[in-house]
């Protein structure tokens, strides 16, 4: 085969459904942009100073990157890997102590006009280096030493970018938390840690809004949170015809129901809160009973890990409201946009908010928004763009962006799944799960329902950085998928 | 590393699970944010505009023949919308209104300060600096398109006529935080009536304030009008007042107070509507308008004399000889003695160890007589008479009856006059006597001494001025009230309808009639107020207390058809009448004649130039 022929099959190997809908999302991303950052006094489209303008460079560089790595020999991705991920460190590193405070963060690398955020490119060099790692050792939970080395690969990243103080970016690193479940990972540690976490952001998040005065928002939908986890475990781990789980669904649901519209219209309000813990105790005591009865130990588990949740909640609330000092617990009110001051963080969503509830089925029309257009939403050109989307092409268009990007994770695991090599394998896992926790966050966060973590929507937001770090992430995985095929 | 079927290939299902139903998610919230609730759209119109507040012109005062007291002169107010401060050249913003950089820093640092300032948002504008003149304006207004972020309010300010009712009038300054919490109404750096009927009518006066709909462009500037001006809305200018005041009476009677402490209180008894509202020391209102507002404030709440006391309804004393008509009213309708009815005086009266000192006059005297020489003897065995009288069950019974009549002469509770902070005097109870002396202890003898107004008998000037009104108008009175119309509003019913005390009409006459004595006979304690050609009626009464005696006069004319009623309260004036008696001769005088006869005028000369400021209550 000469060098000319594999070049050619190398155009037909990659998959063209991802390089569509690639080039389909930064042309909307670049179009979005201008609406947001379009004014009255009508800026050219390609003038280059402004950020639609800037934003066309990127691109421009961006599908140069892109082409590149097609060319480059799939080889090197696996064996460069750490070489890359050690690389990308060092960068880190030298961001933390060279890098001047812009926004309260320092992560960008200035030269000249030209500012890099390295950690946006440490994502696919952790994502390399963990693929690499567990390609040739696999997830083995008994091989202690491998998985504290495993581990400690995906925090040392992590860490820097913290201490540049991107939490946002740094939670993204989550994600990795799916593809080693995705290679043997227990599960339920998986389930235990989404639970916990989704405990203690509920319970923040609305412990300060009220159900009519007597009841915190917080503990009523964690407790209720709780019930529902109780009842999902017994019908994930039921016998047969064993109907506990619907015993305790409906026990755990129908009187707080009741209560819910006694409180809601009678003048007899209480804590309702108070009613979902002896519901739960009670729910407790049967589900051991029902141990003893049957002889497992499955319900007692269940019962025990009820009655921790409910003890970490109650914990939360008291870590936070006697031992963190006030400043400490603002700052973890503010990320989990509680402090809900029409011009604090809650400003931002509930403009958000206010943007895209305004877009109605259609859409005011493109360049019509004037939620984002009058500066309303902040950052409306990167982590809030997803509002100038909604207000402009309404319900039809968000949604329409929303099923591109499924298509698109979809796409993404289906061709994980069809690789010969388990590093192409993982780094396609790798590169999914990165794309779907940016959504989450980003769309959750814009929707009003995740706290307020800035971090890019993909290949949408303006961002040089970001756009790039997307770029080589998906690419690598195209050529990876590309090699696949052609060496069928 | 080629790879073998895992054990973990399931897994990728559940993780697309988990994408899909992260998605559904999404979609069903972005669902219900676009489909299924209409209130975004509407916040989305309310967010889209910025909504300028038109403040509207506060109403303007007039006396009772339409002479302008207080009207508005506009001013500018600075606002600042932090947020679109970028790129501000804040050294040629400070020179431009002459103020150093450490203030502007620190009015910044103020402004962002939320405990003092719960209102702020960096997207609205809050206000820097307030009431500029128009020569400040100038040159900020030409300038002012360099400056992002700033934004000039025209607001006005009260300006007055004439330096005169500062007690009546009260003044208007910017709202605090507690006004913000109470009525939704105000937004920081409002302005509202803070007393006087600046407070009272502080509704009606401030109209309501009109929106400007305007749409903003991206620099956050103002870039025309929202739909052409349909959604505007214009503001309603507030209401103005007609008070009752007499500007010259008012204006003379506060010229006779200078360097006195005390009232004058002039009341039309047949409306209740108060004609002169005297509280002295006074100040000139226009002293708590504008940015020295809060100097000039301190400067006078550090004076030793209350400036601020709002003599006629918040100070209270003891009427004194002034109440002897009151006493006799209520002796009459309680038949406890006729008009002829004589009691013998030996310069006083004795009872058992007691004594009540009388002047010096013939004896015995009747009732009329017995109210022109302000005999104490008089009242104080008629008042006796009355407690220890056996048509009664009880001590209690007596003195109840006595003080329910007493108070239907507006005493003992507040006027409802038209003014805040109106205090109440007190005229005991029956519970309050028993609880001192014993449900046994007390008979007339005890307290002898409300028979000639001592005692804990209090009042304030208001009410005297209010039960002079009572007896001209032989038995009733409308609420003294100092504002007259509320232009466009209908009269306030409690200012129309007449209290009518418990007594007969028909006492009313010997009563007058001794009232005329005081001034006519030769025994009379109110002889110098008489003025040439009408008939005055007065009562004299000095309000006993640790230092110098405070005088009181009250007195109506003309006799037969009273157009005016009196009350003049000197704080440390001694005997009546040296100053009080006189004051009132002139200003009824004025007011009746519209001017002092030129023989007169050294009786004003005598007054203008006395002063009895460091005349100190000695302790």
């Amino acid at each position: 085969m000469n060098q000319k022929n594999k070049t050619l099959s190398l155009w037909k190997a990659v998959d063209i459904q991802s390089l569509f809908i690639y080039l389909l999302l930064i042309t909307v991303g670049w179009l979005t942009i201008y609406s947001a950052s379009y004014n009255f006094d009508s800026v050219a489209i390609f003038d280059l100073s402004s950020t639609s303008g800037k934003q066309l460079i990127w691109i421009a560089v961006s599908v140069l990157v892109g082409i590149s790595i097609l060319i480059i020999d799939a080889r090197f991705y696996y064996y460069l890997s750490y070489n890359l991920y050690i690389a990308l460190l060092f960068l880190l590193l030298l961001t933390i102590l060279i890098a001047p405070e812009i926004k309260g963060s320092r992560s960008w690398l200035v030269f000249g006009p030209l500012s890099i955020q390295p950690a946006e490119f440490a994502k696919f060099a952790t994502a390399l280096a963990l693929s690499r790692f567990l390609a040739d050792y696999g997830y083995n939970i008994k091989d202690t030493k491998r998985i504290v080395l495993l581990f400690a690969l995906l925090l040392i990243p992590v860490g820097m970018i913290f201490l540049q103080k991107e939490t946002g970016t740094a939670l993204v690193f989550l994600a990795f938390l799916l593809v080693f479940y995705r290679e043997g990972m227990s599960g339920l540690l998986l389930f235990v840690g989404a639970c916990l976490l989704s405990y203690f952001v509920v319970g923040l998040r609305f412990g300060e809004q009220t159900l009519w005065e007597h009841t915190s928002m917080g503990n009523f939908s964690v407790l209720l949170l709780i019930a529902l986890v109780m009842s999902g475990l017994f019908f994930r781990y039921r016998k047969k015809d064993n109907k506990t789980w619907l015993i305790l669904l409906l026990a755990n649901i129908l009187p707080v129901l009741a209560a819910l519209l006694l409180n809601r219209y009678t003048k007899w309000g209480f804590d309702i809160a108070v009613l979902q813990l002896v519901l739960l105790s009670l729910s407790v005591l049967y589900a051991l009973f029902q141990s003893i009865r049957i002889n497992s130990r499955i319900p007692a588990l269940i019962a025990l890990f009820t009655v921790l949740s409910t003890a970490f909640l109650f914990g939360i609330d008291y870590t936070f409201d006697r031992l963190l000092q006030p400043h400490q617990q603002t700052r973890i009110l503010v990320l989990l946009g509680t402090m809900d001051d029409p011009s604090g963080v809650g400003y931002n969503v509930n403009q958000a908010k206010i943007s895209i509830g305004s877009g109605g089925f259609w859409g005011k029309g493109y360049l019509n928004g004037t939620q984002t257009k009058l500066k309303y939403v902040p950052e409306q050109d990167t982590d809030f763009i997803f509002c100038t989307i909604g207000e402009e092409f309404g319900f039809a268009g968000s949604a329409m962006l929303l099923i591109i990007y499924s298509y698109l994770l979809i796409r993404l695991i289906f061709m994980a799944n069809r690789q010969r090599f388990v590093f192409a394998r993982i780094y396609g896992y790798c590169v999914a799960s990165l794309f779907f926790v940016h959504l989450l966050v980003n769309v959750g966060m814009v929707l009003g329902l995740m706290p307020v973590i800035g971090i890019p929507l993909p290949f949408l937001s303006y961002g040089g950085s970001s756009l790039l770090g997307f770029t080589i992430l998906l690419f690598i995985f195209l050529r990876l998928d590309a090699d696949n095929l052609r060496r069928h | 590393m080629r790879s073998t079927s895992t054990d973990f290939e399931n897994r990728g299902r559940i993780i697309i699970l988990i994408f899909v139903g992260v998605m559904l998610a999404f979609m069903a919230r972005l669902a219900f944010l676009q489909l299924f609730s209409e209130e975004y759209d509407k916040y989305a119109d309310s967010n889209a505009q910025l909504k300028k507040i038109i403040y509207p012109e506060r109403g303007v005062i007039y006396d009772r023949n339409g002479k302008l007291m207080v009207y508005n002169q506009a001013f500018y107010d600075i606002m600042v919308t932090p947020r679109e401060m970028k790129g501000l050249d804040t050294l040629e913003f400070c020179s431009t209104l002459k103020i150093d950089r450490s203030f502007f820093e620190k009015r910044m640092a103020e402004i962002r300060n939320r405990r003092l300032n719960p209102g702020y948002s960096s997207y609205t504008p809050q206000l820097f600096m307030s009431q500029l003149s128009v020569e400040a304006y100038g040159p900020l207004q030409e300038k002012l398109y360099r400056f992002p972020g700033f934004s000039i309010t025209n607001r006005s300010l009260r300006r007055y006529s004439r330096p005169i009712a500062a007690h009546a009038l009260g003044y208007v300054a910017e709202v605090d935080r507690k006004d913000i919490e109470i009525d939704a109404y105000y937004i920081q750096g409002d302005y509202s009536g803070r007393s006087g009927i600046e407070k009272m009518y502080e509704k009606v006066l401030r109209g309501e304030k009109g929106v400007e709909v305007l749409l903003r462009d991206v620099h956050g500037r103002v870039k025309g009008s929202y739909s052409e001006g349909r959604r505007d809305l214009p503001p309603v200018p507030g209401n103005d007042l007609i008070l009752s005041l007499d500007i010259d009476l008012q204006e003379y009677g506060e010229k006779l107070m200078e360097n006195k402490r005390g009232a004058i209180e002039a009341i039309e008894p047949k409306t209740g509507e108060i004609l002169a509202y005297v509280s002295a020391p006074s100040y000139d209102p226009s002293l708590l308008v504008g940015s020295r507002r809060m100097k000039h404030y301190l400067e006078l709440e550090s004076s030793p004399h209350k400036v601020f006391l709002n003599r006629p309804i918040q100070s209270f004393y003891p009427p004194g000889s002034t109440f002897k008509p009151a006493q006799g009213l209520v002796l009459l309708q309680e038949k406890v003695i006729t008009a002829s009815t004589k009691y013998a005086c030996q310069g006083g009266y004795y009872f058992l160890g007691l004594k009540l000192g009388c002047h010096n006059h013939r004896s015995p005297l009747n009732l009329p007589e017995a109210v022109s020489a302000s005999c104490n003897a008089y009242f104080a065995a008629a008042y006796r008479g009355l407690i220890d009288h056996d048509n009664y069950s009880s001590v209690q019974e007596a003195y109840g009856r006595w003080r329910e009549l007493i108070c239907s002469m507006g005493f003992g509770s507040r006027l409802g006059v038209d003014l805040p902070y109106e205090q109440s005097g007190w005229i005991p109870d029956t519970q309050y006597y028993n609880r001192i002396y014993g449900q046994r202890g007390w008979r007339g003898a005890t307290i002898i001494s409300n028979a000639i107004g001592q005692g804990e008998i209090l009042a304030t000037p208001l009410q005297m001025a209010n039960y002079c009104a009572m007896i001209c108008n032989k038995g009733w009175y409308i609420t003294p009230h100092i504002v007259r119309e509320v232009k466009g509003q209908a009269t306030d019913s409690s200012f129309v309808k007449k209290h009518v005390s418990g007594i007969d009409p028909v006492h009313f006459e010997p009563i007058i009639e001794g009232m005329r004595g005081a001034v006519t006979s030769p025994m009379g304690t109110s002889r110098g107020v008489a003025v040439p050609d009408i008939e005055v009626c007065g009562k004299t009464g000095t309000a006993e207390n640790p230092g110098v005696d405070h005088s009181i006069f009250m007195c109506f004319a003309p006799k037969d058809d009273p157009k005016i009623c009196l009350l003049v309260f000197i704080e440390n004036g001694g005997f009546g009448a040296t100053w009080a008696v006189p004051m009132a001769s002139l200003m009824l005088e004025q007011y009746l004649k519209g001017s002092i006869a030129p023989n007169r005028k050294w009786m004003e000369t005598r007054l203008l130039n006395a002063n009895l400021m460091n005349v100190e209550p000695k302790e």
